[in-house]
C-alpha cells in the first residue's frame, strides 16, 4: 500500500513511533558501496568553483538558483558558508487568503467574518488569538502554504532547510491540534531558534502548545502521569538509542513526573502552568544519569531546567544530534571512519560550545569531508527538494494574482508533496520521515514505484500550461528564460554544460550530454543550427516562429534532463 | 460545519482532490472539443505505421533520380552527379531510378512492396531544419506555430482521456513509441505526449529481458543512482507489456539485418519488429537516422558510389542510403516472417530536400521538396506523380518545387491506413488523398457506373436512399462495408425487375464515418462511398 494516504495525519500512531515493520519495504538490496567518504573536519582548501558552490547550495537549500550560485562564487568558501549561515527570520505572517471573492458559489472557500483578505489571521502581540472553529482548518492550510512560500523564496541561506530539519527532529503534526496559531507559532519557534542553542530550543519545544498536545503533555498530571513526551524527549529528541547503554524505564517515569502540570489554552494557543497537577516530590534517576535526584519543586520550570541539565550532561546528546545533522546534510551511511573523523569531533564541538548549533554546522560545511567528491550527488532528493527546489532552479515564484489564486496554488504544491509522501507539518509520526532513520534504506524510502512516478508527473506538468488557476495565472517553467541565464546560450555545448551543473549533482557522461545536444539540435549534426536559432530569437523575441523553435527544443531537452534518474539526486 | 470538516481532514490528504477538479486542468482535454470528431472508427483498425525520420534534409534528386532530366542534372550538379549507367532501374518506370546504394529498396519496389511519392514538401519552404522539422511533426501551416503534433492529435482523438486510466484492458500497450531519447513533437497531444521513448536500441534486451540497469560508478552517488534507475525502470507503466513482447519475440527472424552496431537504423527497426512480433498493439513507431545534411562531402573520393565517412566522421550520402535501404528491407523481411506483413507499413520523411545545384564542397544545400517512400504489403506499388522538371537555367541553386503537400500523405495514412474518418481536426483542413495504400478510398470507389448507383442524401445524417437500375431481372445484393472494406451489414437482398429502384437505408446507430456500399447484380458489383455524420 502506498504510504501517503494512510500514514499522514494518523495521530494515533504517535505513541508507537517505530511501527515500521508493519510496512511493506521494497525488495531491494542494501547499499553496496565500499568507498567511504574521506576527509575529516579540517577546513576545505581546494578549488572553489561551480562544482563546490552548487554542492553547498544543493545541500543547504532546495535546488540551485543561478543568482545564488553567482553570489557565492564571488566569495571564498569560508565566506560563502558564513553567508548561508547568516540568516534572518522572515517578517511576514500567513494571511487570510482562503476566500474567493470573485466566485460567490465557490464551495471550497471560507469567508472570515472579521478579517480583510490579505490581513494576517494572527494578531500582533499582545492581542489574543481569535479562535474560529469554522476557520482553523483553512488557517492551518494558509500557514502551510506560507511555510512553502518561505522555502520557495529563500535566499542563499540554510534557514528553511534547517527549519525543516528541526521539524523532522521535533516532529509534530498539525492534524493533532486544530489551531492555526498553534501550528504557526510552533513552526516559527523552530525557525527562530534553528541556528541558536539546542538546549534552549529543547526547553521551548517542551513547553510549546502544539508539542504539549501532540505528545500528551497536557494530560500528564501527578494523578495520572503520561510518559509519552518523557520517553520521546530522551529516545528521539536528545539521547537516542544508538548506544545500547541508555536511559531506563525508571528514567522515563521520573522524567514524566518532572514534566507534570503544564496546560494550554486551546483557543489562544498559549501555555500555562497549573501547580495543582504538578508532582513536586523528588525524582530519582538511574545509574545512566549518575543516580541523579531532581528535588521536587512547586515551580515545575525549575525541575525542567534540572532535567535538561542532567540530560545534556550526557555525551550521547551531541553524538545523536550530530549524526542526525550528518544524515540531513551529508549522507545516511555513517561508517566507523566517518564516526571517528567527523561525528565524534563534531559532537565535541557541540558539547564544548554549550550546544550552540551554528559552530557545528560551520565546521561541517567548511570541511574537507563535506566537499569530498564522492560525497556529491549521493543524497536522494526529498519531495520538498523536488517540488520546491525545481521551482527555485527555474526562478518560479508562487503565482498569485488574487488571494484565492495564492491559496489554490499553495494547495496544489501541498497536494504534490502529499502524493510524494512528504507533507511539511505532518510527518508520519513522532520519529519524523523514515528516509532519515530507516535502516538500511534511508533516503531510498523516498522512491518507490508510486512516488517515482508522481515525482516525474509533477516535473512533467511544470512544462505544461496546466498548473493554472486562471489563463494568466500559471505555474510554468519558461525554458528560454532559464537558457538566457546561462553564460553562453548561443553555444549548445557550453549551455548544456552550464545547465547540467545547475540541475544535476555530478557531471554527465559524454553519451548523455550527446543525447541532450541531439535533442536540442533535433538530430542535426551542426551546432551552428542552434546558434542561429538562438540568435534569431534574441534579436526578435516577439517573433512567434523564432520563439517556437527555441522553446520547443529547450522544453524537450530540459524535460529530458529533469526526468533523468540523476535529477533525483542532490 | 461542512467546511470545517472539509479542511480538517484536509490536514491529511482526502480533501486535496477537489481542488484538482475545480482549479487545475489536470485533464486539459475535457475543455477541448477539438478532438471530438475523430475517434469513430474502431481505433486505428489494428494497423501499425513505422515512421522513419531522415534527419538533415535528404537529397531527393540523388535518391530517386529523374533520368529524363539527366542532361540538366549533369549541368547543375556535376559535383554529386550519379553516373547514368549506375542508376538502379525500377520496373515499369524507365525514366526513374534509385541511387546505386539502394539495391535492397530496388528489390522491394520491384517486388511490389513500395509506393514512392514524388516531390513531397510543404508550402513556402523555410529552409531552417528546426522550423521545417517542426512543420513536418506538427503538420502546421506555414504561418502556424503549434505545440502539438499530428500523431499526438490523431491519437488523442482516439484516446481523449489519456493518460488518465491508461493502460487499461482495451489499450494495454503504449500508443506510440519512439526508439531514441527524446519524445518527438509529432507525439505531443494537448498537454501530454501521447507516446513514450524506448531509449537506446542496443540496451533493449538489457533493460527489458535481462533486467539490467545501466552501470553507475562505484561510489555512493553511483549506488543511489543505480537504485533510482531500477525503480524508475520498474515504475514505467508499460514496462511489463514491453517485457512480455520482448520475451515473446526473443529474436529477429530475418537474416538480412546487418550485424548489431553497424547500422543504427536497422538496430532500431529490429526492436520495432520484435515488439510487433511480440503482439504489441502500438499503432505508431518512430525511428530515425541522422546525417543527411550533406553540405559537404556528400560525395567522397570523387565518386558517388563510394560509401564511407566524411572528414568529420559522418556517413556520406551513399552510405546513409545503403543503411536506410538495407534496414528497411531487413525489417520488411522480418515482419513478413513474423506473419505481420498485412498490418505493418513504413514511411520515410525528411524535413526538406536539397538544392538542384551542387556546391563547391561536393555537397548540396537546403532545398525544398523530395520523394517519400512508403513500404509494406498494404501499399499500392508504383510511383505517384511525375519526375520534376529541372530547368535549364537556375536562378540560384534551385529548388525542386513541391508537387504534393506532406499533409496529403498524412491524410492518406490517417484515412486509408488507419481507417480514421476525419482528419480535419488533425490537419486543420481537408487534403486530397493520395492512392498510396491498397484499398484506398479513392481506388476502392468504382468509377464505372454501370448500374447508375447513387444515394441521396450523402453525407447521411439519419437515412439515405440508394438508387440503382437493373437491365433485366436480376438478383441484387446491397452490402455495407467499412472504410477497410469489411462487411458490416446487408442493406437489401432480392430479385428486381428491370428499371430504376430505390432502397431506403436508415443509419440508425451506425457510428459516423466513411463507409462503402456495394450493389451486386448477378455477381457484378459497383462500389460507392457513403459518408455518415
Amino acid at each position: 500500500m502506498p504510504q501517503g494516504a494512510g500514514e499522514l495525519g494518523q495521530a494515533g500512531e504517535k505513541a508507537n513511533p517505530f511501527r515500521i515493520s508493519d510496512q511493506e519495504l521494497p525488495l531491494v538490496p542494501p547499499p553496496t558501496t565500499t568507498i567511504t567518504l574521506s576527509g575529516g573536519l579540517e577546513p576545505y582548501n581546494g578549488p572553489w568553483d561551480v562544482d563546490q558552490a552548487t554542492h553547498l547550495l544543493r545541500r543547504i537549500g532546495f535546488g540551485v538558483k543561478k543568482a545564488d550560485l553567482d553570489l557565492l562564487l564571488g566569495m571564498t568558501v569560508g565566506d560563502a558558508v558564513d553567508h548561508v549561515l547568516n540568516t534572518s527570520i522572515p517578517q511576514t505572517k500567513p494571511v487570510y487568503n482562503y476566500f474567493d471573492d470573485a466566485d460567490p458559489n465557490n464551495p471550497y472557500d471560507y469567508e472570515e467574518p472579521t478579517l480583510q483578505l490579505g490581513q494576517s489571521w494572527i494578531p500582533n502581540d499582545p492581542a489574543p488569538y481569535q479562535f474560529n472553529g469554522d476557520a482553523e482548518g483553512y488557517r492551518i492550510q494558509s500557514f502551510r502554504g506560507w511555510w512553502l512560500e518561505q522555502m520557495v523564496n529563500q535566499g542563499a541561506s540554510i534557514l528553511e532547510k534547517l527549519t525543516l530539519f528541526w521539524h523532522n527532529h521535533f516532529a509534530t503534526q498539525t492534524a493533532s491540534y486544530f489551531n492555526g496559531k498553534g501550528c504557526y507559532q510552533h513552526n516559527n519557534l523552530l525557525r527562530s531558534k534553528a541556528l541558536g542553542n539546542f538546549k534552549e530550543m529543547t526547553k521551548a519545544v517542551t513547553l510549546d502548545p502544539l508539542m504539549l498536545i501532540y505528545l500528551n503533555g497536557v494530560y500528564n498530571t501527578k494523578w495520572a502521569p503520561d510518559e509519552n513526551y518523557a520517553r520521546e524527549l530522551q529516545e528521539l529528541f536528545t539521547i537516542g538509542k544508538d548506544n545500547p547503554d541508555h536511559y531506563t524505564e525508571e528514567d522515563v517515569v521520573a522524567a514524566a513526573r518532572v514534566l507534570t502540570g503544564w496546560k494550554i489554552d486551546y483557543e489562544k494557543a498559549t501555555t500555562w502552568y497549573y501547580a495543582v497537577d504538578h508532582d513536586n516530590t523528588d525524582k530519582q534517576f538511574s545509574a545512566f544519569y549518575g543516580n541523579t535526584v531532581i528535588p521536587g519543586n512547586v515551580n515545575a520550570e525549575v525541575e525542567l531546567d534540572a532535567l535538561l541539565d542532567m540530560i545534556f550532561e550526557k555525551n550521547e546528546v551531541a553524538e545523536y544530534l550530530c549524526r542526525k545533522l550528518y544524515r540531513w546534510f551529508v549522507y545516511y551511511n555513517i561508517d566507523a571512519t566517518t564516526e571517528a573523523n567527523v561525528i565524534q569531533p563534531l559532537a565535541q564541538i557541540f558539547r564544548s560550545g554549550g550546544y550552540e548549533i551554528k559552530p557545528v554546522l560551520e565546521t561541517l560545511l567548511k570541511s574537507t569531508h563535506f566537499f569530498d567528491a564522492v560525497n556529491k550527488g549521493c543524497y536522494i532528493k526529498t519531495p520538498v527538494d523536488i517540488v520546491i527546489g525545481t521551482l527555485r532552479s527555474f526562478n518560479l515564484g508562487i503565482p498569485s494574482q488574487t488571494y484565492w489564486d495564492d491559496f489554490e496554488m499553495k494547495y496544489f504544491l501541498t497536494d504534490a508533496l502529499v502524493g510524494q509522501q512528504m507533507m511539511p507539518g505532518d510527518p508520519p509520526n513522532v520519529a519524523g520521515w523514515q528516509a532519515f532513520r530507516q535502516v538500511p534504506l534511508y533516503y531510498r524510502m523516498w522512491v518507490n514505484s508510486t512516488t517515482v512516478r508522481r515525482r516525474n508527473e509533477y516535473l512533467g506538468l511544470l512544462f505544461t500550461p496546466y498548473i493554472a488557476t486562471s489563463d494568466d495565472n500559471r505555474l510554468q517553467i519558461i525554458p528560454v528564460d532559464f537558457a538566457a541565464q546561462m553564460s553562453n546560450p548561443y553555444d549548445p555545448v557550453v549551455m548544456i554544460d552550464d545547465m547540467v551543473k545547475i540541475l544535476l549533482p555530478q557531471p554527465l557522461s559524454d553519451n548523455k550530454k550527446w543525447l541532450l545536444k541531439n535533442i536540442l539540435l533535433s538530430g542535426q549534426a551542426s551546432d551552428s543550427y542552434w546558434t542561429i536559432a538562438w540568435s534569431d530569437y534574441v534579436n526578435d523575441p516577439g517573433n512567434d516562429m523564432y520563439f517556437s523553435i527555441v522553446n520547443t527544443r529547450l522544453t524537450n531537452m530540459l524535460a529530458y534532463m529533469l526526468l533523468l534518474p540523476e535529477y533525483q539526486l542532490a | 460545519m461542512k467546511r470545517r470538516n472539509f479542511l480538517r481532514t484536509a490536514g491529511a490528504t482526502a480533501a486535496l482532490t477537489p481542488f484538482l477538479h475545480s482549479g487545475f486542468a489536470i485533464n486539459p482535454l475535457a475543455k477541448s472539443s477539438m478532438f471530438g470528431s475523430l475517434g469513430n472508427a474502431a481505433a486505428m483498425s489494428g494497423k501499425i505505421m513505422v515512421f522513419i525520420e531522415l534527419n538533415g534534409g535528404n537529397d531527393g534528386l540523388n535518391t530517386l533520380i529523374p533520368l529524363d532530366q539527366y542532361s540538366k542534372l549533369s549541368l547543375h550538379r556535376s559535383g554529386v552527379l550519379i553516373p547514368e549507367n549506375k542508376v538502379l532501374p525500377l520496373n515499369g518506370y524507365a525514366d526513374t531510378g534509385l541511387h546505386p546504394s539502394m539495391g535492397a529498396m530496388q528489390q522491394l519496389f520491384n517486388d511490389g512492396l513500395m509506393s514512392i511519392v514524388h516531390d513531397v514538401g510543404y508550402p513556402q519552404q523555410d529552409y531552417s531544419h528546426f522550423r521545417s522539422m517542426d512543420i513536418w511533426h506538427s503538420a502546421s501551416a506555414s504561418d502556424q506555430y503549434l505545440d502539438t503534433g499530428w500523431m499526438g492529435r490523431t491519437l488523442q482523438g482516439e484516446h481523449p482521456s489519456f493518460p488518465t486510466g491508461y493502460p487499461n484492458d482495451d489499450t494495454k500497450d503504449p500508443l506510440a513509441i519512439q526508439i531514441g531519447s527524446s519524445l518527438p513533437l509529432a507525439f505531443m497531444g494537448s498537454g501530454y505526449s501521447m507516446g513514450m521513448t524506448l531509449g537506446n536500441a542496443n540496451d533493449f534486451d538489457n533493460v527489458f529481458v535481462n533486467d539490467l540497469v545501466e552501470p553507475a560508478p562505484p561510489t555512493p552517488y553511483g549506488d543511489e543512482l543505480e537504485y533510482i534507475r531500477l525503480i524508475q525502470q520498474q515504475s514505467q507503466v508499460y514496462y511489463e507489456v514491453i517485457k512480455e513482447a520482448a520475451e515473446a519475440q526473443p529474436n529477429n527472424l530475418s537474416p538480412m539485418y546487418p550485424p548489431l552496431g553497424e547500422n543504427g537504423l536497422a538496430d532500431q527497426l529490429r526492436v520495432v519488429a520484435r515488439l510487433i512480433g511480440g503482439e504489441m498493439q502500438t499503432p505508431v513507431y518512430v525511428v530515425s537516422i541522422g546525417g543527411f545534411d550533406t553540405h559537404s562531402e556528400q560525395v567522397i573520393e570523387g565518386s558517388v558510389e563510394v560509401e564511407g565517412q566524411d572528414s568529420k566522421g559522418g556517413d556520406n550520402h551513399a552510405l546513409l542510403l545503403r543503411k536506410l535501404s538495407e534496414a528497411i528491407a531487413a525489417f520488411q523481411d522480418d515482419i513478413e516472417r513474423m506473419g505481420k506483413a498485412d498490418i505493418v507499413a513504413g514511411m520515410t520523411f525528411s524535413e526538406f530536400g536539397r538544392t538542384i545545384a551542387s556546391n563547391f564542397s561536393t555537397g548540396t544545400d537546403h532545398g525544398a521538396a523530395a520523394p517519400l517512400f512508403v513500404f509494406g504489403k498494404g501499399v499500392n506499388p508504383g510511383i505517384i506523380g511525375n519526375n520534376p522538371d529541372i530547368p535549364q537555367d537556375l536562378a540560384i541553386s534551385g529548388d525542386v518545387p513541391m508537387a504534393y503537400d506532406f499533409r496529403q500523405v498524412y491524410a492518406s495514412v490517417i484515412q486509408d491506413w488507419f481507417g480514421l474518418t476525419s482528419m480535419s481536426s488533425v490537419l486543420f483542413n481537408d487534403f486530397d488523398i493520395l492512392p498510396i495504400f491498397r484499398g484506398t478510398s479513392a481506388a476502392k470507389e468504382d468509377k464505372r457506373d454501370l448500374f447508375g448507383v447513387s444515394n441521396y442524401p450523402n453525407p447521411v445524417t439519419s437515412y439515405t436512399t440508394i438508387l440503382f437500375s437493373t437491365f433485366n431481372n436480376a438478383h441484387v445484393v446491397i452490402n455495407l462495408m467499412d472504410a477497410q472494406g469489411r462487411f458490416i451489414l446487408q442493406i437489401a437482398e432480392g430479385n428486381y425487375n428491370s428499371g430504376l429502384h430505390q432502397v431506403r437505408f436508415d443509419r440508425s446507430n451506425l457510428p459516423s464515418g466513411t463507409y462503402f456500399y456495394q450493389v451486386v447484380q448477378n455477381g457484378m458489383g459497383v462500389t460507392k462511398k457513403m459518408l455518415v455524420f
